[in-house]
């Protein structure tokens, strides 16, 4: 926070701040009204009847809440929501639970290994975040295709495990590791494994924590590369299977808003739950520096 | 210094050679497998007239960087790249940083408000689109948009197939928007939770007025290095904008050819029916090197890595 700032004696100046608080609070109610308006809808449109969807006569509620929708999502045999579901939650938890480990492991190293060539793998590493992901996927679809993994978990998975990004935080966190910590586990005769994971990790779970999050919504959120591997139906993403269903003139717009819905759901939750270690973790990360 | 022979085996150079790797080398071997390879594989490639196949022998030379940058259709989604990031930098800067200011100066709530304006963070486009698309911006029957215009009189605007005034563009400004400045919000609070409560002392006790003149000589001046930062990854995210584009203009009788940023075209070129994974590769090297030109300027032009004064 910072301090705020002297006020002058004259009461015009008190009037004039008073004012310009009162606008600024009048304004982010406003923003954050229409911030929230599209989750509104998201929940509106995914409880009201098609026929509320698509009146012309658009009202605020819907006439009625119709929770059946969450049950004809999932009873749905043309919609492959539930596999879409669990292929989703695998992905997203073996790629943070991979790059949590690949990436602290990296980073420590990286940061508390003395090795003479180390700041040379550190760039090399830190390069490959200048080379925009996106720019890659057809180099990288070319690859995965030749491995067989294309329509595989394993092609959906693998790939994502090695983030530049995951590595860089872990490092520029471990560089302000206490030293004294480790130095006593040194002591005790723990190498640099046993140290790392009875000493660094035990004492790092905010960090881990604000990075799994960040990996986890990526993991969750992310579209082009399950478009690109997840060809068959079965392979499908939740986000894959809702933006087939966007364009396609099968589904019903109450089940695709409810499907929709139902997708933010685990998201939210970890969201909410880890909010406050995101935040830390971008402030920590000198991603800004 | 008295080494005890368990300490200095731990110690020795060699070994921590040898766990220097067993620490970053699978870490290390993933990126060159997945990141350093397909680069190589993608120039190689870009070479070559490779339809359909990765093994490819007929080499062309430079052709397919010649017809890539002879293509109408890759040189618009240039333009259209440029036309986009012109509104969402811009855009995404202005807001991100007025709702950390305000933010940052909240005595209450400040959390509660940091909380909605972060929310749509864990939306994705997939999902944001689908509202903008069919819920907010719905053609004529239906649609928040048309019914609150509909409220002043305005008639109702099909607003993603209008082109003649292109009205997409505000559906596909205001999804990003959205989902982004929160994002954005996060790091400019966390600048100017760094700028030392000294400085704002001191312009109150030389007589500027809190406001515009403290935010003009003191603030902006002090959020430098975090606005370049910022404005950097804007543009790097701009170049990469797929997913609201993929999501709100495809149709099911296909993507329409105006308004294709470069990631749409080339998932077309290289991933659609003809499967022109040569000139693909091409196009994305070209996309790689303007990417790496556009992002080595604006470092320079800003100074990035210069010190604050």
């Amino acid at each position: 926070m910072t301090a705020p700032l002297r006020q002058s004696h004259r009461s015009t100046d008190d009037a004039l701040v008073r004012a310009g608080r009162a606008l600024r609070v009048v304004l982010l109610v406003a923003l954050a009204l229409l911030f929230l308006i599209p989750f509104y809808l998201l929940v509106r449109n995914g409880l009201a009847s098609e026929d509320d969807i698509t009146s012309p006569d658009w009202t605020f509620f819907p006439s009625t809440l119709h929770w059946s929708n969450i049950s004809e999502l999932f009873d749905d045999p043309t919609v492959p929501m539930a596999r879409a579901l669990l292929n989703s939650s695998l992905i997203a938890v073996a790629t943070t639970i991979g790059t949590l480990l690949l990436a602290s492991l990296a980073g420590y190293g990286l940061a508390r290994i003395p090795y003479r060539y180390a700041d040379h793998v550190f760039y090399a590493i830190l390069g490959t975040m200048m080379v925009p992901a996106a720019v890659t996927f057809v180099p990288s679809f070319v690859l995965v295709s030749s491995l067989g993994w294309v329509s595989t978990l394993r092609g959906l998975i693998v790939p994502t495990l090695f983030s530049a990004f995951a590595c860089f935080v872990f490092r520029q966190y471990f560089l302000g590791f206490p030293r004294e910590l480790e130095d006593a586990a040194r002591v005790d005769g723990l190498g640099y494994w046993r140290t790392y994971w009875r000493v660094v990790v035990p004492n790092s779970r905010p960090v881990f924590a604000a990075v799994g999050t960040i990996v986890f919504i990526g993991a969750w959120n992310s579209f082009l590369w399950p478009l690109v591997i997840g060809q068959d139906r079965d392979a499908w993403t939740v986000q894959v299977a809702l933006a087939t269903f966007t364009t396609s003139q099968v589904i019903r717009l109450h089940v695709l808003f409810v499907a929709a819905a139902v997708s933010i759901v685990p998201l939210l939750v970890v969201f909410l739950f880890f909010q406050r270690w995101i935040v830390a973790g971008v402030e920590r990360s000198g991603i800004d520096d | 210094m008295t080494h005890t022979p368990l300490k200095s085996r731990l110690l020795g150079t060699q070994n921590r050679t040898l766990w220097f790797w067993v620490f970053v080398g699978p870490f290390a071997l993933g990126l060159v497998l997945f990141t350093y390879v397909p680069l190589a594989w993608s120039v190689y490639l870009s070479f070559f007239d490779a339809h359909n196949t990765v093994s490819p022998d007929d080499f062309v030379g430079f052709d397919n960087y010649t017809s890539m940058l002879r293509n109408d259709a890759f040189t618009d989604s240039l333009v259209t790249f440029a036309v986009f990031s012109a509104f969402i930098v811009p855009t995404t800067f202005v807001l991100s940083l007025a709702l950390a200011l305000m933010v940052n100066r909240l005595r209450r709530a400040q959390a509660f408000f940091r909380s909605v304006f972060f929310l749509p963070a864990a939306c994705s486009y997939v999902v944001a689109a689908m509202i903008w698309k069919l819920s907010i911006f719905n053609g004529v029957r239906f649609g928040l948009a048309n019914t609150v215009l509909g409220w002043f009189g305005v008639d109702q605007t099909a607003w993603l197939s209008t082109t003649d005034p292109p009205w997409y563009w505000l559906v596909i400004v205001t999804v990003r928007l959205w989902l982004q400045a929160g994002f954005y919000m996060i790091l400019f609070l966390a600048g100017l939770q760094r700028i030392s409560p000294t400085l704002y002392e001191a312009a109150a006790v030389d007589g500027a007025r809190p406001g515009w003149q403290v935010l003009r000589h003191i603030t902006l001046p002090q959020l430098r290095a975090t606005s370049v930062a910022v404005t950097l990854l804007l543009v790097i995210n701009a170049f990469q904008a797929f997913d609201e584009f993929y999501n709100l203009l495809s149709t099911s009788s296909g993507y329409p050819p105006h308004a294709r940023p470069p990631l749409v075209y080339l998932y077309y070129t290289a991933l659609g029916r003809e499967q022109n994974l040569g000139l693909g590769s091409a196009g994305a090297v070209l996309l790689a090197l303007i990417i790496a030109v556009v992002t080595i300027g604006q470092a320079r032009w800003f100074g990035l890595g210069r010190k604050e004064d």
